[in-house]
């Protein structure tokens, strides 16, 4: 047993490497990121060749781990919330399939959206696909559930979701690290078929499925990472699932004078659940992220007026918990310092000095000064904040890939031209499908790609595009003649507006990439030679 | 024995590499230690902030409750006072007094060094001139958390070893130069602290 200080993502990955891990496939994505980069770092998963290289997206990552799985080794899909999104189709059929080596998929979701678009709840989508879910409240279960989800994975034949949030993700913390396994010899499934969904077969899976939620219920009423801690005051019963349960024991350091049922693995421990409810005269469900086990709770018709959480405003129905907002809620005094509201303002990010988007974005604004506002469709990245000023620039920002298709879309309601800004890793993650649509059609709009040859706003992760791009693009069937290469550099200003210009007015498709490296990760590079010139 | 300590600036002020060397002295104490960091989006020229809770009992949240920091460090003037609510009636505010201005409306800067000095326990120095001084402009975050030294609940020599283990990869004349930007930093905090008590 060896002590590290892990962050929350790298003690998952720690726990992988450690539980006979055999490959991680990711998309990165803030807060998740950290778990893949851990593995492509480590020394032993570079001798055991343990896979970790970059997936598309999180669909492709998530199918990659399955058919590793399929092979009988232990695999893992990270991504972060909204790339469960992408990952959905063949996340929950894997729960008709069912693994056979240990199968992980670990999504780490952004309560209060630090990163994201939004704050969904990935629990859901373990209970959407009728599979357990572990939710770890501190790094050392984090580590501890990689051990726990394979063993489960493969004792049940199903994947396992683990879900973290932001806080654990990025917060460190002391881990101690268990023996270590080795990793699964390649096994295929005794049933041929079994990974075959033939409506045929699938019938017969799922139902297979259905029957296994009764030792999924099983599990989690003796799971390890479940826990039901007695109290005297039974005034109130609390259940605290995930991180919220550090925030209850913050208030009470000398131990909760409540009953407490602490929830970390999934579906919910009914039989605990019914033993609290029927002891305590309220109950007081405390979680981080959406109200999943309260609205279970609750059912449809909530008689028992005794429930309380986020539905009924003791605890804000949106927003990650805090130690401050658990006290409130527990109807304890909270002594907060003074503010200075009249000596600080809100500080946003920005990009970063010497950019190239800014320069891509100082071009388009010149370039679409004749035309109505309103017309530029965006993506998810650091370009995103050419929403903010000084640029104003973009008008939607929505998922990965929907630039292209929501500017193909608004091209088809007649919104000529349409433009559609989108980055060179986003767009192999998902612009390259809506790209061929409107290939297809030959759509009028001009879809820029704002090439930085990295993933930048996750920290700069290698891109599926660099070198690429023109053969992707040509190879879809856009036409040379309207594919543009462009480098967004100040003393090209004139002639870039001039050439977007042009395509701005040509009926049809046309792509323009601006190329110039992030200066982040130019830097670095730049760093990494000098270093190793004087090694 | 529990510190509190609130780690505030612009993104790229090396803020973690402060929060490394707290952790690393922590950790070789054997003490229980949690540290929350902020990554992603942020980190592009916005605010970000590390809450380090050392403790010798378990620490149970990774983010400090409001009220009960002992110390804020801040690499910069308004980052430090934009978590004064999580401040101790008697805690600490350690502030660099060169604002980073990237926001139009930034506050007058009179106005802000005001609000810094005027909170009981706040020392406001010139961590650019310091660093300059006696290493160069880059140690501003270990001078920072020289002065700072004495409020952390480590021994100072361990936050110098710390800084002698953080630094090795380096080079002897990086380390050297952040444990005279440290030197100074506390040195500095000392004069001051002597002079109001």
């Amino acid at each position: 047993m060896k002590r590290m200080m892990l962050l929350g993502d790298e003690a998952i990955a720690q726990g992988a490497l450690d539980a006979g891990l055999s490959g991680v496939y990711a998309y990165p994505g803030t807060p998740s990121t950290e778990i893949t980069e851990y593995i492509q770092r480590s020394a032993e998963a570079k001798t055991r060749g343990v896979h970790s290289q970059w997936s598309a997206n999180e669909k492709t990552a998530m199918e990659s781990a399955l058919g590793m799985s399929y092979a009988g080794k232990r695999a893992m899909a990270c991504m972060k919330h909204v790339g469960l999104n992408v990952a959905a189709d063949g996340f929950v059929n894997a729960g008709i399939t069912g693994a056979n080596g240990g199968l992980l998929v670990v999504s780490a979701d952004d309560p209060s959206m630090h990163s994201s678009q939004n704050e969904q709840d990935s629990r859901y989508y373990g209970k959407f696909a009728l599979i357990p879910t572990i939710e770890p409240s501190n790094q050392q279960e984090a580590y501890d559930a990689m051990f726990h989800g394979f063993e489960m994975s493969e004792l049940h034949g199903t994947p396992v979701l683990v879900r973290i949030t932001t806080r654990l993700a990025h917060s460190r913390a002391g881990v101690a690290t268990q023996d270590k396994l080795g990793e699964n010899t390649l096994r295929l499934p005794d049933n041929k078929r079994q990974f075959v969904l033939l409506p045929s077969i699938a019938r017969k899976n799922y139902d297979t499925l259905l029957k296994k939620q009764v030792a999924f219920d099983e599990a989690s009423q003796n799971s390890p990472f479940n826990a039901y801690f007695d109290g005297d005051d039974r005034s109130v019963g609390i259940i605290a699932c995930g991180l919220a349960y550090n925030y209850l024991m913050e208030n009470y350091p000398d131990g909760c004078p409540h009953p407490v049922l602490k929830v970390c693995q999934y579906p919910v421990p009914r039989l605990h659940v019914k033993k609290l409810f029927d002891e305590c005269a309220s109950i007081l469900v405390l979680e981080e992220g959406a109200p999943f086990v309260e609205e279970q709770l609750r059912g449809l018709l909530d008689e028992s007026g005794k429930i309380r959480g986020r539905m009924d405003g003791t605890v804000p129905r949106a927003g990650e918990l805090n130690p401050n907002i658990v006290a409130r809620s527990l109807g304890m005094e909270v002594h907060v310092g003074d503010s200075v509201p009249d000596a600080t303002v809100p500080r946003p990010p920005e990009l970063c000095k010497g950019c190239p988007h800014i320069d891509s974005y100082k071009a388009l604004n010149e370039a679409l000064l004749k035309y109505d506002e309103g017309r530029v469709f965006s993506d998810i990245g650091c370009y995103t904040l050419g929403a903010l000023p000084p640029f104003n620039s973009i008008n939607t920002c929505v998922d990965m890939g929907a630039s292209i298709t929501m500017a193909k879309g608004a091209a088809d309601a007649g919104l000529v031209p349409a433009v559609a800004v989108i980055g060179d890793s986003t767009f192999t993650h998902s612009g390259i499908t809506g790209l061929l649509d409107a290939v297809i059609e030959n759509t009028p709009i001009t879809v820029f790609i704002l090439d930085n040859e990295t993933t930048g706003m996750t920290g700069g992760q290698a891109s599926h595009a660099r070198g690429r791009l023109e053969d992707i693009c040509a190879g879809l069937g856009v036409s040379k003649d309207h594919l543009l290469v462009l480098e967004p550099l100040a003393r090209n200003h004139a002639a870039s507006v001039e050439a977007i210009a042009r395509e701005l007015a040509h009926p049809g498709l046309s792509v323009v990439v601006q190329r110039r490296e992030c200066i982040i990760t130019a830097a670095d590079t730049r760093k990494e030679k000098r270093e190793e010139a004087q090694a | 024995m529990n510190r509190d300590i609130i780690l505030a600036g612009v993104g790229g002020q090396g803020i973690l590499t402060i929060a490394a060397v707290i952790g690393y002295s922590a950790v070789e104490r054997g003490l229980f230690m949690k540290q929350s960091e902020v990554h992603g989006m942020s980190q592009r020229g916005g605010d970000v902030s590390s809450h380090m809770r050392i403790s010798d009992r378990e620490v149970h949240s990774d983010l400090i409750p409001e009220g009960k920091a002992d110390l804020i460090i801040g690499i910069e003037p308004m980052e430090a006072l934009r978590h004064t609510s999580f401040l101790k009636p008697d805690g600490w505010i350690i502030a660099n007094k060169k604002p980073f201005v990237n926001v139009t409306n930034y506050p007058d800067f009179e106005l802000v060094w005001k609000r810094v000095e005027e909170h009981s326990n706040s020392i406001l120095i010139d961590g650019e001139k310091i660093a300059r001084d006696v290493a160069n402009a880059k140690a501003v975050n270990i001078v920072l958390l020289g002065a700072a030294s004495t409020h952390v609940g480590l021994p100072v020599e361990d936050l110098e070893n710390a800084i002698r283990v953080m630094f090795a990869r380096k080079g002897d004349a990086i380390v050297d130069a952040n444990l005279r930007a440290f030197a100074a930093g506390q040195k500095f905090a000392a004069e001051k602290e002597a002079v109001s008590a």
